[in-house]
């Protein structure tokens, strides 16, 4: 337990240390602000009957601009990925790796150590994001969030992280099933990019069940169901996300997304598990 | 265990795929020594180290550190073994303190110690003065003397050095392995060493073993594996005498132990089954012959390294 508090606290430093991470929460902050901004000048000058303005921030398009929600489907994807794409393969590269197996400490210690700097990592980022947007978009529109709209937002949070926290496991997954760092991070890219294809081509939805099926596992699209019917209560689901004019009560929207979401676990889940079972019974070799 | 030994294998064996990397081997190692773990590349001598630590597991066979088993108790073994790989690396955004410290807290240590044990190790390997440096900064040198402060971190009973001189200039070589057998002596730690330099390891090492195809060709102190290589199990003494009379050559050919007496030059070469250096010299005084200088042949462990991969 102590040794893994101990790598878990060096990842955490590195990854705050790094310039790739503080790069990543620029871009993110920044996309953000942008989106929220030009999001509340929509609301503004809009005239809305609905009782959720609050979370309209986050799901209004203000034309300019695409949705916070896409930008958070869209990028968490990218910072999971930079979190653990190297975790293991560049420590082996580097030559710590050997050093550190050779230390008094039960050897899931290091990865569960890393999966869960990681995680915290996300967690912190997207916490300080939405607060931060949160924030911004109190003082443009002065609407403050009902309660009900205060449990949407954080289950979004909750929400977000998971979905981060499944690309941080896949990514670290391919660390450990790839010796170059180049190529686990291609490997998470390229798995990246084909489910934004098929989440953004609707090319998959009309190539009838094989496509429907497929995009029961695309994380991306699972998110994107997840967070639509959590922060629009008129939103439905029946296959692809349709919207109609009575809202629903925050128990039957968690209903809803209750499948999704435990499919995103499960997803991360296995990745991990995958990952713990190979770097378990890997063997330390000479070359 | 009253005889225990720092490090022991019983028919240690390991297969990768159908290639056998190390085979049956049988190695005993005693507290204080420093044993030079010689042999060519793909010999086999890192697995057998990562199996000692309980990094790889053995096909067959079982691996002791200090009489802890090396596969059912890792973490006994790896808390009082240091290891120094052969690629060693650091974390190099990190500082070597910092390096140093994340050792020290796997290893369970508390702050305090830690910091203690942290200055003693930079100072003993000498790197006091950069300890505060990011390790990208340091040339391969710094690194391996860092990789020698890492583990002296835990204060180990057995230290495994996987080729720590590989990378580094000759001074740097000879500073490194001072540096090992100072600590060596002064920690009374055991040290197993390899290492392809040998006028070396001839220097520093009490014992050396030599491997190949992952069997132990030849183990031994270096005057008996010089003996047993190169001179028949014989030894060779050579005398320089003022004047060199065949009366002299016969007298000291008369003495127990001389198998045979060859002139070379104005030096005579006594081939002899035992040390004889005494009886050589009383024999002279006593029929009168002048000694000029004896002295008994030493041999170098690069002979006896060639002698085995020539012939084998």
């Amino acid at each position: 337990m102590a040794a893994l508090l101990t790598v878990f606290r060096k990842e955490l430093a590195d990854h705050f240390t790094s310039w790739r991470f503080i790069i990543l929460f620029a871009i993110v902050l920044v996309v953000g602000v942008f989106a929220i901004y030009f999001d509340a000048q929509y609301i503004r000058q809009s005239v809305t009957e609905s009782r959720f303005v609050f979370l309209q921030l986050y799901t209004t398009s203000g034309q300019a601009l695409p949705l916070f929600i896409f930008f958070i489907a869209f990028f968490m994807p990218i910072v999971g990925i930079t979190l653990g794409f190297d975790a293991i393969n560049s420590e082996r590269n580097r030559g710590t790796l050997s050093r550190l197996l050779s230390q008094p400490i039960f050897r899931d210690a290091v990865i569960n150590g890393k999966f869960l700097a990681g995680a915290v990592t996300i967690a912190i980022m997207l916490t300080s994001i939405i607060l931060l947007v949160a924030g911004l978009g109190l003082r443009m529109i002065g609407v403050p969030p009902s309660s009900e709209e205060a449990i949407r937002l954080f289950s979004f949070l909750i929400m977000s992280i998971i979905y981060g926290t499944f690309w941080l496991s896949l990514s670290i997954l391919f660390s450990i099933l790839f010796y170059r760092v180049a190529t686990s991070a291609l490997a998470s890219i390229a798995l990246w990019m084909l489910f934004i294809a098929m989440f953004v081509f609707p090319f998959f939805t009309q190539t009838g069940r094989l496509g429907l099926t497929v995009m029961l596992i695309s994380p991306i699209t699972l998110f994107w169901q997840i967070v639509t019917i959590t922060l629009i209560p008129t939103a439905r689901l029946l296959g692809q996300v349709i919207q109609t004019p009575s809202p629903l009560a925050l128990g039957q929207s968690m209903l809803l997304v209750w499948p999704h979401l435990v499919s995103i676990i499960a997803l991360t889940v296995v990745c991990f598990a995958i990952s713990y079972i190979k770097f378990m019974r890997e063997e330390i070799r000479s070359t | 265990m009253a005889t225990q030994s720092a490090v022991e294998t019983i028919d240690l064996t390991k297969t990768y795929n159908g290639i056998t990397a190390v085979d049956r081997l049988n190695l005993r190692i005693e507290e204080g020594e420093v044993f030079g773990f010689l042999g060519p590349n793909g010999a086999g001598k890192t697995t057998t180290i990562l199996m000692l630590l309980g990094l790889t597991e053995p096909t067959s066979g079982v691996a002791h550190i200090c009489g802890y088993n090396s596969t059912r108790e890792p973490l006994k073994v790896k808390s009082i073994s240091g290891y120094v790989p052969e690629k060693v690396g650091f974390y190099e955004d990190l500082t070597a303190r910092d390096n140093l410290a994340y050792t020290a807290g796997l290893n369970g240590l508390p702050a305090e110690l830690a910091a203690k044990r942290i200055k003693e190790a930079l100072g003993v390997v000498g790197l006091s003065q950069v300890a505060d440096r990011e390790v990208k900064t340091f040339s391969r040198g710094m690194e391996q003397r860092l990789a020698i402060a890492d583990i002296l971190i835990k204060t180990p009973r057995v230290a495994f050095l996987d080729e720590p001189t590989t990378g580094i200039d000759p001074e740097g070589v000879k500073d490194m392995l001072d540096l090992i057998s100072r600590i060596a002596r002064e920690q009374k730690m055991t040290v197993v060493l390899s290492s392809h330099q040998l006028p070396y390891v001839q220097r520093i090492c009490s014992r050396v073993g030599i491997i190949s195809r992952g069997q132990m060709v030849v183990e031994g102190s270096l005057d008996q594996l010089g003996r047993e290589a190169l001179a028949g199990g014989r030894f060779i003494i050579e005398l320089q005498l003022a004047e060199t009379t065949s009366e002299l050559v016969d007298c000291v050919k008369k003495i127990d132990g001389v198998v045979s007496v060859e002139r070379q030059g104005d030096l005579l070469v006594v081939s002899c089954t035992e040390d004889l250096r005494p009886q050589i010299a009383r024999t002279i005084v006593e029929a009168n012959g002048l000694l000029v200088q004896m002295k008994i042949q030493s041999y170098a462990l690069e002979d006896i390294y060639m002698k085995y991969f020539t012939e084998g």
